[in-house]
């Protein structure tokens, strides 16, 4: 009997690992012989710890399953959810970066090229430096760490530059709160991320990739440096990558517990052993980066795409989404939601589809008050802005962002002036202190903020005027951003500050 | 308990693991606190030398970074998610619970040396929020109640 227990730190933080004890006591029991995988998410993240036995018409799974009604799998019973794939949250996806994530065995090679793996890397090979950079380009795709840059161009500024050494360097430090789907990406189809990065290293003439991957993930650290070993094992790393002459490797770095690191040039100066300050641009990492060397700095999620669009064109990929919003995004849901987990689908989605629909509603059964949209540098989203469909320039436009894609539901017991000030408390401790704006403007505004709580209205337009010059002055998307949760908080739920100001009264 | 020498020894063995290494010293840092739980004063030298930088630029590097302890931390580390996704399932009540039963603030070892409570910025469980970890193992909706029976079986 083989039976697939996923090995992702949410199972494990929901008693994956308990269940797998559980399931080998019973199966011994019984005197079945159990071969048992441990498998990535599938993203279901309300079904997990998701148990799923392999049958000849699919597999079909028990979720969320607990150490003691693991019997269930055997005997079936209330837990039992049918075929997985028919599952309604799996069937409405597009499952394109996330194929394999949750299906597979994430260390193994076969199962890896079984479903599709390496696939984009071979047809990659067969291709020119400009056959690679134009299929990027034409892919459409953006950086998914939530800057939006065009990957096709950043590559090819890399690629044109001349040096003796380049460099890869993916971004896994995904700090922002209700984002998860690097980590899952890692833990549940590092391969895919190694593959990615093997192909922008070809495109681009770099010979040493680096995964600056956030301490606060253990487990995605161990399954990564296992990864390489594998990868190194089966030929995609090394000095001929695939037999092809052509030379790649890579090594996993843990950061340190700074959120600004996520920020492309202050990884670069933690990564290079520096304080993690942020750099004035230009010059671009592209030119510039690790080591002063040309650098191409991808986010993971944009990475582990890229196999995809080699393997299936990209033109496949570009014909999905919308405006210049190419192809998919894994949406996260989070926070308080009846229904959270990671979704992949072509942009467009509606915000109310993905709250109202998708996540059914809050987990607290009240009524959405707010939706923070792209981690805490993200706009908070009254419900009539519903409408908004999920992309770049849609969020851009109604003063949010997209970031990467984390979407933080609150119920209506949210206070947004807590929520405000929240955000500065949290630029102010994690600034990295090389720009006033942000330096200061953090803690004058949470200053400020306290100001209005205790019924000062004339801290209001300080604050808005704080905003302004923290956006215009920042270095970086931290001290830049942090005025969208803050101004969005404002102007969507000004109650939650009157009604300050009246208590005071 | 290790001597300074004994420390400036081993961290002087650790460095030269860490030969030929590219940006060596965060990698460093890691090793040397997964040796003694901390970074000590001892072992700075060592790690100046090696990262070619002063006591004074050393010391900045290792105070930017939340992860690295100048003192060593208690027996258990508790660690509660402070971001949003928490907050939106309750998060600050579970906080502010667990800190009232184990009496510490953040940042606060308790006296005898058992328990660390540390605030931390997400730990990619936003989906089953609130979040904590002790001692290393996750815990997804988290409450005070089996917070707390993890910190009992992190000192059993």
């Amino acid at each position: 009997m083989k039976v697939f227990v996923p090995l992702d730190a949410a199972a494990r933080a929901l008693g994956a690992d308990e269940v797998v004890a559980a399931l080998q006591t019973e199966a011994a029991r019984r005197g079945i012989e159990l071969t048992l995988v441990r498998n990535g998410s599938r993203g279901m993240v309300w079904l997990e710890p998701l148990v799923e036995v392999e049958t000849p018409d699919g597999r079909v799974g028990f979720g969320p399953m607990d150490a003691a009604s693991v019997a269930q799998v055997f005997d079936g019973g209330p837990l039992s959810l049918g075929p997985v794939e028919d599952l309604p949250w799996m069937k409405a996806q597009t499952r394109l970066t996330f194929a394999r994530c949750g299906v597979i065995d994430p260390l193994s090679v076969d199962d890896y090229r079984a479903h599709g793996g390496c696939a984009g890397l071979m047809r990659a090979l067969g291709m020119d430096v400009e056959g690679r950079l134009a299929e990027v380009t034409a892919s459409g795709l953006r950086g998914r760490g939530g800057a939006g840059f065009p990957t096709g161009i950043k590559w090819r500024t890399v690629a044109g530059a001349v040096a003796d050494r380049k460099y890869i360097v993916c971004n896994a430090d995904e700090g922002d709160s209700g984002t998860f789907a690097d980590r899952m990406i890692m833990e549940g189809d590092p391969l895919s991320l190694i593959e990615g990065m093997v192909i922008a290293g070809i495109t681009v003439g770099a010979t040493k990739g680096f995964v600056y991957l956030r301490s606060e993930y253990p487990d995605a650290i161990a399954m990564m440096n296992r990864a390489v070993l594998v990868a190194r094992t089966a030929g995609m790393l090394g000095p001929s990558v695939i037999g092809s002459g052509l030379a790649f490797d890579m090594e996993i770095r843990v950061g340190a517990g700074a959120y600004v690191c996520g920020e492309e040039t202050s990884l670069l100066n933690s990564l290079e052993g520096k304080r993690g300050v942020v750099r004035a641009k230009p010059p671009l990492p592209a030119l510039e980066g690790f080591m002063g060397k040309p650098t191409v700095v991808n986010n993971v999620i944009s990475l582990a795409t890229i196999p995809v669009i080699f393997e299936r064109g990209a033109a496949a990929y570009a014909a999905l989404g919308i405006g210049r919003s190419r192809g998919t995004i894994p949406l996260q849901i989070a926070g308080n939601v009846a229904r959270g987990g990671l979704f992949e689908a072509a942009f467009g989605m509606s915000l109310g589809g993905i709250v109202d629909g998708l996540a059914g509603g809050t987990a607290t059964g009240r009524p959405v008050k707010a939706v923070q949209v792209g981690g805490p540098l993200g706009a908070y989203f009254p419900r009539a802005l519903f409408d908004v469909p999920f992309g770049y320039e849609d969020y851009a436009g109604q003063g949010g962002l997209i970031g990467h894609a984390g979407i933080v539901v609150f119920d209506d017991t949210a206070d947004m002036l807590a929520q405000a000030r929240f955000a500065f408390e949290f630029c102010a401790v994690e600034s990295c202190g090389k720009c006033t704006p942000c330096r200061i403007g953090a803690v004058r505004g949470v200053e400020t903020v306290d100001r209005i709580a205790r019924g000062d209205a004339s801290a209001i337009p300080l604050l808005t005027d704080l905003c302004d010059t923290m956006k215009a002055g920042s270095l970086c998307a931290l001290g830049g951003f942090t005025p969208y949760p803050v101004l969005s908080a404002l102007t969507h739920f000004p109650g939650d500050f009157a009604c300050a100001r009246e208590a005071a009264e | 308990m290790l001597d300074d020498q004994a420390i400036l020894s081993r961290a002087t063995e650790i460095v030269q693991a860490h030969q030929g290494v590219e940006g060596a010293l965060l990698p460093m840092l890691h090793a040397v606190q997964a040796e003694f739980g901390h970074v000590p004063q001892a072992a700075m030298p060592a790690l100046a030398d090696a990262a070619g930088v002063t006591r004074a630029e050393l010391h900045g590097v290792v105070s930017f970074y939340h992860d690295f302890r100048e003192v060593p931390a208690g027996q258990v580390m508790v660690r509660l998610c402070r971001a949003e996704a928490c907050q939106a399932m309750g998060g600050d009540r579970v906080a502010a619970q667990v800190q009232a039963r184990l009496g510490l603030d953040w940042h606060e070892t308790s006296a005898d040396g058992a328990v660390t409570l540390e605030p931390v910025f997400c730990l990619g469980l936003c989906a089953c929020a609130p979040a904590a970890q002790v001692n290393g193992r996750l815990i997804g909706r988290a409450d005070a109640a089996r917070v707390m029976a993890a910190v009992a079986g992190g000192q059993a």
